[in-house]
This record gives C-alpha cells, structure tokens and sequence, in this order.
C-alpha cells in the first residue's frame, strides 16, 4: 500500500517536471528576478531530489516546533496539537498553492474535499441502488422482456455520459418543470441532478456486473440445496444468491467509489457546485505543482483505501476468502 | 474434405426415409417440424467461409448492431462528406443572428421565448435548421463538423492503446518471469494514476516538445499533421498512451493461453527464434479477442475526447468538437437550451451505435459470451 502511494508520487513529481512550462509562466511575461525570486520562496530552485524530500518530508514527518502559530499558507499543517507553553505538534502540510496567497491546499481540501466526497458518495448510491435491483431482475427473468427493458437502460447508461446527461436533465427537471434548483449547493435538492447524473454510467456498469454475476451464481450447487431445504424463494435469492453475486460487484466499487469522489470535474462545472474537480483541472494546466500532487496522492490514497475495504467485503461475502 | 461431407450429408435415395422419419420424430417434439431437415439439406451448398465470415452472419442477424452500423456509416459519411452535408462552413459567422433559434424551436423547447411573444429575447432565422451559437455560426453544421473529431479519436485512441497494449501485454506473458513482474506493476501503477492527469500532461508535453522541433525532423512532421488535424493528433496519442493498461492485461492473459498451444511447441522446435514466435505465431493469434474489446471501448474514447474538449483541453479553437459545442451551450442553456442539448444529442446518439456494434460484435464473435458482461 505504502509502496503504491510511494511510486505514484516519484512518478507523478517526476512527470509533472518534465512537462515543460512553469508555474509563473503566463500571458504577461514576468522579470526574470521576479521568477526567481518565485522560485527561491517555493524551492523550486533547489534539486529536484532535495525538493522531493522536502515535499514528502513535509507531509510525513511529523515535527514539533516552539512559538507562535503563524497563520501562513506555508506552515498550514491538518493536525496541530498543542503541547503546551507554546509548543505544537504539527503533521501533515501539502504545501502552498501557487496561485493564492493565501489559501494552501489543506485549505482546499479543508473546503471542498468535503462537497466532492458528498456528491461522490450520493453518487455511488444511487449507482446501486439503481444498479443492483435492475441487474437482479434482469437476471431472474433472463431473456424475457422485463430482462431486455433493463439491459436497454444499461446500454442507455455506458452511452450517456455526464456531458450530454447533465445538460438534459438541467433542461427538463430545472428549467421545463422547475423540480430541482439549476446549479448551486447546499440543501438537498440540490444533490439530486448532480448526484443522478454521476452515478447513472455507473449503475449501467454494476447492473451488467449483477445480472452476469447472479446468472452465474443461480446455477451454482448450493442455490440448490437451499431449494432443496424448502427455502422460501424470496430468501434464497436475497440471502443465498444475491449475497454471492456481489463479488464482482464489490470489486469495481472500490475503484469506482475513489473516480466518482473526485473525477467529478463535469458534473462540479455543469452544475455550478464548489467541489475538488475544478482545483485538480486548473492545477495541471497551471502547473500548480503542490495541488497536482496533493489531488493526486489524494486519488491514490482513497483508491488504495478503497481496495483495502473491498478485500474486507470479500471475506464477509464468501467466508472462503481468508487472508493469511 | 468437402465432397466427403457432401456425400455424407446430402439426401439421397438411401438416405430418403430416414431422413423423413426424423423429420416426423421432430415434428411432434420441436416447434418447428421443418427447420432440421432443411438444414440438413442446405448444409452442403452453405459456404462456410471460417470464422469471420461466420461472424458477421450472425451480426448481420443482430438487429440492433445493423442498426449501430447503419448509424456509423452515416456518420463515416458526414465525416467524409462534411463540406457537402453541411449548409455553411463550420466557422462563418453571421453576426446578426448570434443565438438565432428557427421558428419551430418554441414548439419543442417551451421556454425559449421568440422575439414578438411578451418577453422574448431570441432572434428567429430558419437559414439555420437547428439554430445559431452565441457569435452565429450554424450549430448544424458544427455538428456535421464535429463527427471528424469523434470519428477520429474512435479510430486513433484504439490503434494506440492496441499497438502498446499488445506489445507490453504479449511481451510479459510470452517471456514471463522478470519482465513480466515489471511490466505488469507497472500496469498496477497505471490503475493507481489518474488517467486524467497522464492525458493532460501528455498533450502538454507533445505540444511543447514537438513545436520547438527543427524543421525536416520527424517531430517536426509530427507537429505539421497535428495543427493540419486542429490539434487532434496529441490529444488522440494522450488518450491511447493512457489507456492501454486494460489491453495490456488482457493481451497478457491471451499470451499466456497461446503460448502453451502446440504451434508454438512446434516453431520452437524448428528453430525459431523466440521473437519471431512471439510476433509471428503469438501475436495474430491473440488480437482477435483484443479487437473485439477495443471495439467496446470505443464509446469511452469518444466520451473521453468531448470531456476532454469540454474542460478546454481538447481541440483547437475554432474546430468543432462536441465535447465544447456542449460546454459553451451549458453556459446558455436557461436560454438557447438547443445549443448544449443537440450536440449532447449527436454525442449519445454516437456513443449508442458503437455500443451497439461493439456488443453485436462481441455476441457474433463468441455466442457464449452473449449476455454475459
């Protein structure tokens, strides 16, 4: 775990430093002594080793320092203790952020962490719970017409994506029918176009993962045997199958649930919503270097989570699966 | 090897009652008493034209992929054609009529309000079949336009991440050990990246590396096709580059299957060189499945492109793309609702015909895979 963290950082400092182009690069050309200085104040100007330590040091290692807080974007740490007679424990600083002065990019995390992860999570439920009932009925009556509605609005799903659905539903449900707000954020009628929007694909996705995967588990021995033991059929499904066919679902979730937090950038535009997605955006192609990678190992991190929640639904869903 | 099965098959005088006897055993059983003896006799005259033909007769039987492939061939043709589909060139502009709506738009679009009803803000012109954007250029043809952006990301993103997938994937299964360990972390650690960031700073990288480049070099040629194409090429490479990790497993996968069969046994055992194996006998064997796949994965390029375009980063300006026809009528769309939602309309309708062949596809391909994701 801690080696992916570790290689996608390298390879993302890496990358984002080859990429030609600065982060004081713009329309009107700055003084070079100005750039330099620029560059003195963020390290830019060191080796690109000694800046990644530094970065990472920053990050991990957590420090003790005597004196005042000073409330500057560069000693913005997420956890400050206070050791008493003005001595702090402070861990865990993802740096400045370029283009502010005074916001660092805990500070974005700090914001709009919060509204990305929201939406991602109304998101990922509405993918299953669209996705799961419309897969295992499908799959109870494989190849009769209730089967071909559903898989049409599977196929629906893969083929609708968030830019073309985002600006129909503002259409019909905002502005021809007026049921939910436009754009903005805040009260709960504003999660639900964003968040049907998000998780719609996805629920195309986990409902033929579901379908395959309950086809494949009705013919299994022990479907049987439940039968057999005079199980009502409500209760073999459920319980017995459905929790089986689950598997492969849990899989992608895990990976599904970190895109739907923060690849959420179309769906933040077109709705107007103050989330991470713009922040990530704008910060490659400025070449924000701390938000680039603050964003990215944020990524990482929530992916690798993610896989670990996962390999513990395993092993609650088929006791089989032990982890030595 | 044919005439033995003809006259193995084939009715004849012998074979007369018999054959009527099972027509008459299958009558009472099957619902369709005739269909085994028909068969029977139309097998020998049937060509049986190996795998791909076979294919494609039974996507020829799948209604919905005829119906993709129909809707992909008019597309091909606008692509082609677009100077002659299209009413107006893609980037005139006719000032005065900047948000022009024709006049049925009113009927579908309710809100819109034309210019002469209490409120109404929208200039009505039918020299324009679906409307005008915000500096007037026709959106229909932009649309017609736009599918050379779509049709070529669905034909370059491919070829790219099947050329590097292949070659990485067939490579790491066919020699395995330790250069099947690096190779495939380093497809785990494709999985851990966001695709997004690798795209961008591809195409950034491009861009600049490519534009400084002397002239007569290959980079430099590269660059000429790139802003000939409105700065598609770069983009296409980024998508390809960062998506070949799934194909590199599944070309892993497929090697390893290969590599045991007895063909390979048999070229090592002539003295073949283990390159020449891999790319003579391993590799054409495995592209089958791995078509097949891209195929399916054509519908995430295209979206891939128009998000891409969307958030600014795609094409050149002022080469239509769906992605920023939408992107600039999203921010009009409490008004002119038909410049986001009919580019949003072309893109589903694309993205659906390539879901419905790639599916088509894969049903013909491997009939035991139908239903089954």
């Amino acid at each position: 775990m801690i080696v992916v963290l570790f290689a996608v950082s390298v390879v993302t400092f890496l990358l984002m430093h080859a990429v030609p182009g600065g982060p004081f690069d713009s329309e009107k050309k700055l003084p070079p002594e100005i750039i330099e200085n620029l560059n003195k104040k963020y390290r830019l100007d060191e080796p690109l080793v000694s800046q990644y330590l530094s970065y990472i040091g920053e990050i991990v290692v957590p420090r003790i320092e005597r004196g005042k807080l000073a409330p500057s974007q560069l000693s913005d740490y997420l956890i400050t203790i206070d050791l008493g007679g003005e001595t702090y424990l402070k861990w865990i600083n993802f740096g400045p952020t370029y283009k502010s002065k005074t916001r660092s990019v805990n500070d974005i995390f700090r914001e709009q962490l919060p509204v990305s992860a929201q939406l991602g999570v109304w998101a990922l439920l509405i993918a299953l719970g669209i996705g799961i009932p419309l897969g295992a009925v499908a799959a109870l009556n494989r190849n009769k017409p209730v089967d071909y509605m559903a898989m049409s609005v599977a196929i629906t799903g893969v083929s609708v994506p968030v830019i073309v659905l985002g600006p129909i539903l503002i259409w019909l449900f905002g502005i021809t029918w007026r049921w939910f707000p436009v754009t903005g954020w805040g009260t709960p009628s504003h999660v639900v176009m964003p968040a049907f929007a998000l998780g719609f694909a996805s629920s195309a996705l986990i409902a033929r993962l579901t379908r395959a995967s309950l086809l494949e588990v009705l013919n299994e021995d022990y479907i049987r045997t439940a039968r057999s033991k005079g199980l009502s059929e409500r209760v073999v499904i459920i319980i017995h199958a459905l929790k089986n066919a689950m598997i492969p679902v849990v899989t992608v979730v895990g990976p599904l649930f970190a895109a739907l937090v923060t690849g959420t950038f179309v769906t933040e535009t077109i709705f107007g919503i103050p989330g991470m997605g713009r922040y990530f955006v704008t910060s490659i192609t400025n070449r924000d270097y701390p938000v680039i990678m603050g964003t990215v190992l944020l990524y990482a991190m929530l992916l690798v989570l993610a896989n670990v929640l996962v390999d513990i639904a395993y092993a609650w869903l088929d006791p089989r699966i032990r982890y030595t | 090897m044919r005439g033995l099965i003809r006259a193995f098959v084939t009715p004849n005088k012998n074979w007369g009652p018999i054959a009527k006897l099972m027509a008459n055993t299958l009558s009472k059983a099957s619902p369709a008493p005739d269909a085994v003896p028909i068969t029977l006799r139309d097998a020998p005259d049937k060509k049986s034209g190996g795998l791909w033909a076979e294919a494609f007769r039974r996507l020829r039987r799948n209604r919905m992929a005829v119906i993709g492939l129909f809707v992909i061939g008019i597309i091909v043709f606008c692509a082609l054609f677009a100077e002659v589909v299209a009413p107006y060139p893609f980037d005139q502009q006719f000032r005065k009529d900047n948000n022009a709506i024709p006049s049925w738009l009113p009927y579908v679009f309710p809100t819109v309000k034309p210019k002469g009803v209490e409120g109404g803000y929208a200039t009505v012109s039918d020299k324009y079949l679906l409307g005008a954007d915000y500096v007037g250029r026709d959106l229909f043809s932009r649309i017609i336009h736009g599918t050379r952006v779509s049709l070529a990301v669905a034909i370059v993103g491919p070829l790219t991440s099947l050329l590097i997938g292949v070659l990485l994937g067939s490579v790491a299964g066919f020699y395995g050990g330790k250069v099947d360990n690096i190779l495939m972390r380093l497809v785990d650690l494709m999985y851990a990246f966001p695709a997004l960031l690798l795209i961008i700073l591809m195409m950034a990288f491009f861009r600049s590396t490519f534009s400084q480049s002397a002239p007569g070099t290959l980079a430099f040629s590269l660059n000429k096709i790139d802003s000939a194409f409105g700065g598609m090429l770069f983009i296409f490479i980024g998508i390809g580059i960062a998506s070949w990790e799934n194909m590199a497993r599944l070309a892993r996968g497929q090697t390893l299957s290969v590599k045991v069969r007895d063909f390979v046994l048999a070229a090592e055992s002539i003295g073949m060189k283990r390159r020449t194996i891999l790319f003579r006998h391993v590799i054409p064997n495995i592209l089958g499945p791995l078509i097949v796949a891209e195929t399916l994965a054509i519908p995430a390029y295209i979206s891939t492109e128009a998000f891409l375009s969307f958030i600014g980063l795609g094409v050149n300006r002022p080469t239509p793309s769906w992605g920023s026809m939408i992107s600039d009528g999203a921010q009009a769309i409490r008004s002119f609702p038909n410049q986001a939602i009919f580019p949003a309309l072309a893109l589903a309708i694309t993205m659906f015909a390539f879901n419905f062949l790639g599916d088509g596809l894969r049903d013909a391909l491997d009939p035991r895979m139908r239903g089954v994701d």
